[in-house]
């Protein structure tokens, strides 16, 4: 029996169906257009017309971190290719799973400055794990699930095919996903037992032990989240976790700390310093949460799992490195734990959370409650407690707000907390919040934006009136770049040199504008109403405009170049000799 | 951790596709590492697959690095790091132009004799050696020529091999 000849752009379409692709965001150009026209006669796969390429591969990474799948985007050659890269990058900083479809000038015209041209695969090669461009048509089907495979597996992250347009139209062979193996590609999933085992005994001698856990546990899935939060509770040790980690382990239950960082806890950044047996689970000592890595946690033997080698001594030498998926390291540590009757140091122990307690009792995310002015925090609060219990998803935009969110929201689940933080791209929440109300259509998804922040991507409440995604965008509205204006309060003498947002729009008639709910609030008293208000809405997107203290900075706060335990905790600590002159050059 | 600088030849086996020299260059670049050479060629027609070798340098925390940064590219097969696994074979090869008459000619084909360098291209007033041996013996041949009438000189960068029977 002869095989079935398709098109290039059918074989697209089966080869995304065939991987379990049920939404891709996009936007058409001439170089895709034979791709468009298999999508307009199908109807098992909805495409979802965004308004700028780079929000349509943020909505892909909203789609990808609230479901656990394979983000998919689709989008023209050149400009359409180049507005990808910052989402393509964030992706790769935040090690979100993509694959990025973009068309490609014919063969016959690469590499003659044609219209609507790029080097696409050039430009993408740093951000991307991997990109192809795929110049026969035999090998469209098999190149399509390697990209799949590439983007799920190991250290996950975006993939980029890049397509000819006359390998579009040119007829070709299918083949499936079962048939594809990839040549080289086997990132280590199960760890070494050996190192476990040594990891263990550290684990059951530690006298101040502290676990520091990332987004490789998120990204291992929620079975991981629960090992975690299960061994964890065995231990009876305190747990802190990077911004990207956070609702991998309940931050209801009393062990958890909240983040650590430049603007983590108190409590969790003391831990770090003074621990004496550290527990990294799928972290990578990130610089904003190392802080000056001379000073970084001195005392301590740590432990660093990652599925990544490559992460393993890159900033902190560590003293067990175990590679291996998250999920797998955590299953074999409670294991060997329960095998071998390990108890930890109880006498120890209780002194080290007698220690811990004290920091907590500092308090250190107060604030100063007025009645005034609506304090950002506060507006936070409220919206958390009108969230409690309720099925919901937080994305977020860079700054201040995001921080702030970081801290007084709480995630008790993994998958629900979606911000930028590796590449720390303003303009991600909105998109990533119709990625993530589109796979959650009847959940409550929250932008948490700043005024500056919306503006980046606010084209795209289009896309969220056209597909009816009830998002609701949060706007802590300061009338600043709040966090470029704390750094410049901070260390460059409150000089707000082009931080301030002038010629802001009128939020609630834009909203209207577009069909869509705005509110205002002004005063204290109002937020609970517009909160409630917007709660209540259920069929558009909804904009609410608060309009926060001006002036409010986010604290604590340990400046560039600072240890964990040299932290700044509100506006009356002196900054002056905060930043040492090599801690002014970090960013 | 030591933050002794050292030099590191390291062989990469990777598919040779498009592109795969410009993502092994861009991760040096692009991550601050140094290459002191590099040499690529396929080296098995039939599965496709190239041979790079490179000698790099910087403290064991940057080589260790590099090492990773390199497995976890998509298209490579194998790294070793020739240096650290020894003892290897190191070999470059160097054309050297040198122009000149006289007793500086006489004295270049006299030293290319003692460094076994073959003369590949020969005209009145000139000479093309042809010359392989490590690294330091190119660089001491190219010295003496510079005082001999060097025109140019071309090199190919290190290749290596691990010594003894096993494979790579």
């Amino acid at each position: 029996m002869s095989e079935q000849k398709l098109t290039g752009a059918q074989i697209v379409i089966k080869a995304l169906k065939d991987q379990g692709v049920d939404i891709i965001f996009g936007y058409p150009g001439g170089a895709v257009l034979p791709i468009y026209d298999a999508l307009f006669q199908q109807n098992d796969l909805k495409h979802v017309l965004v308004r700028h390429e780079q929000a349509a591969v943020h909505a892909a990474e909203g789609y990808a971190r609230s479901t656990g799948k394979v983000g998919c985007v689709l989008v023209t050659s050149g400009p359409g290719a180049t507005n990808a890269v910052t989402g393509l990058l964030d992706a790769l900083c935040d090690s979100i799973p993509l694959v990025c479809l973009s068309g490609q000038v014919p063969t016959h015209l690469i590499g003659n400055d044609a219209f609507q041209e790029a080097d696409t695969t050039g430009i993408t090669r740093p951000c991307t794990k991997h990109n192809y461009l795929v110049k026969d048509v035999d090998n469209l089907a098999r190149t399509l699930h390697e990209a799949f495979y590439v983007a799920r597996s190991g250290r996950p992250g975006p993939v980029l095919v890049d397509i000819p347009k006359d390998v579009q139209f040119a007829d070709g062979t299918y083949v499936p996903p079962a048939e594809v193996k990839h040549k080289t590609y086997r990132p280590q999933v199960k760890p070494e037992i050996a190192r476990i085992e040594e990891a263990i005994e550290l684990i059951a001698n530690a006298k101040r032990p502290v676990f520091y856990t990332g987004g490789g546990v998120i990204n291992a899935g929620p079975f991981a989240a629960k090992l975690l939060t299960q061994f964890v509770k065995t231990t009876g040790f305190p747990i802190t976790s990077t911004l990207m980690g956070l609702g991998a382990f309940p931050a209801s239950e009393s062990q958890w700390l909240g983040m650590l960082g430049m603007h983590g806890t108190y409590e969790a950044n003391l831990a770090m310093y003074e621990c004496d047996v550290m527990i990294n689970i799928g972290a990578r000592f990130d610089d904003r949460v190392t802080g000056k890595l001379s000073a970084f946690s001195p005392g301590s033997k740590k432990i660093h799992v990652d599925i990544d080698p490559s992460s393993i001594n890159k900033n902190v030498a560590v003293d067990i490195p175990i590679v291996g998926d998250c999920g797998a390291v955590l299953e074999d540590m409670l294991r060997i734990w329960k095998a071998r009757a390990k108890s930890p140091d109880k006498a120890a122990l209780k002194e080290w959370w007698g220690k811990i307690e004290g920091w907590r009792a500092r308090n250190c995310l107060n604030y100063n409650r007025t009645e005034s002015v609506i304090k950002p925090q506060y507006a936070l609060e409220r919206l958390r407690e009108a969230l409690r219990g309720k099925d919901h998803y937080i994305t977020t935009e860079v700054g201040q707000h995001q921080m702030w969110a970081a801290q007084f929201l709480p995630f008790d689940q993994p998958n629900r907390w979606m911000t930028s933080g590796g590449l720390g791209t303003m303009g991600y929440g909105l998109p990533a919040a119709i990625g993530a109300q589109l796979a959650h259509p009847d959940a409550i998804v929250v932008d948490v934006s700043g005024e500056a922040s919306f503006l980046m991507n606010m084209q795209e409440i289009g896309t969220a009136v056209q597909y009816r995604a009830p998002v609701k965008i949060f706007i802590l509205n300061n009338q600043y770049m709040g966090m470029v204006r704390q750094w410049q309060e901070l260390l460059h003498g409150s000089r707000y040199s082009q931080s301030y947002s002038e010629a802001l729009p009128d939020f609630v008639k834009l909203a209207e504008s577009w069909g869509c709910v705005g509110l205002r609030a002004t005063t204290v008293a109002e937020v609970d109403q517009v909160i409630e208000k917007m709660l209540a809405v259920t069929d558009r997107p909804c904009i609410i405009d608060i309009a926060v203290d001006p002036k409010e900075n986010c604290f604590p706060m340990i400046p560039g170049g600072k240890a964990h335990n040299e932290i700044l905790f509100g506006p009356d600590d002196s900054p002056s000799d905060a930043t040492p002159e090599d801690g002014m050059v970090l960013v | 951790m030591e933050n002794a600088i050292e030099k590191h030849t390291i062989a990469v086996l990777v598919d040779n596709e498009p592109g795969v020299l410009a993502r092994v260059i861009g991760l040096f670049s692009g991550r601050g590492y140094n290459i002191e050479s590099l040499t690529v060629a396929e080296v098995n027609n039939a599965d496709h697959l190239s041979r790079i070798t490179l000698v790099t340098s910087g403290t064991r925390m940057i080589i260790e690095q590099i090492k990773a940064q390199l497995s976890r590219l998509v298209p490579v097969h194998r790294v070793h790091d020739l240096t650290d696994e020894g003892p290897a074979v190191e070999r470059e090869l160097a054309l050297v132009k040198v122009a000149g008459t006289g007793d500086k000619r006489i004295e270049a084909l006299r030293l290319a004799d003692i460094f076994k360098a073959k003369v590949v291209d020969a005209t009145l007033t000139s000479f093309v050696f042809e010359l392989t041996g490590t690294t330091e013996q190119v660089d001491d041949f190219v010295g003496l020529m510079t005082q001999l009438g060097l025109v140019e000189a071309s090199r190919t960068g290190v290749v290596a091999m691990s010594k003894g029977p096993a494979a790579f």
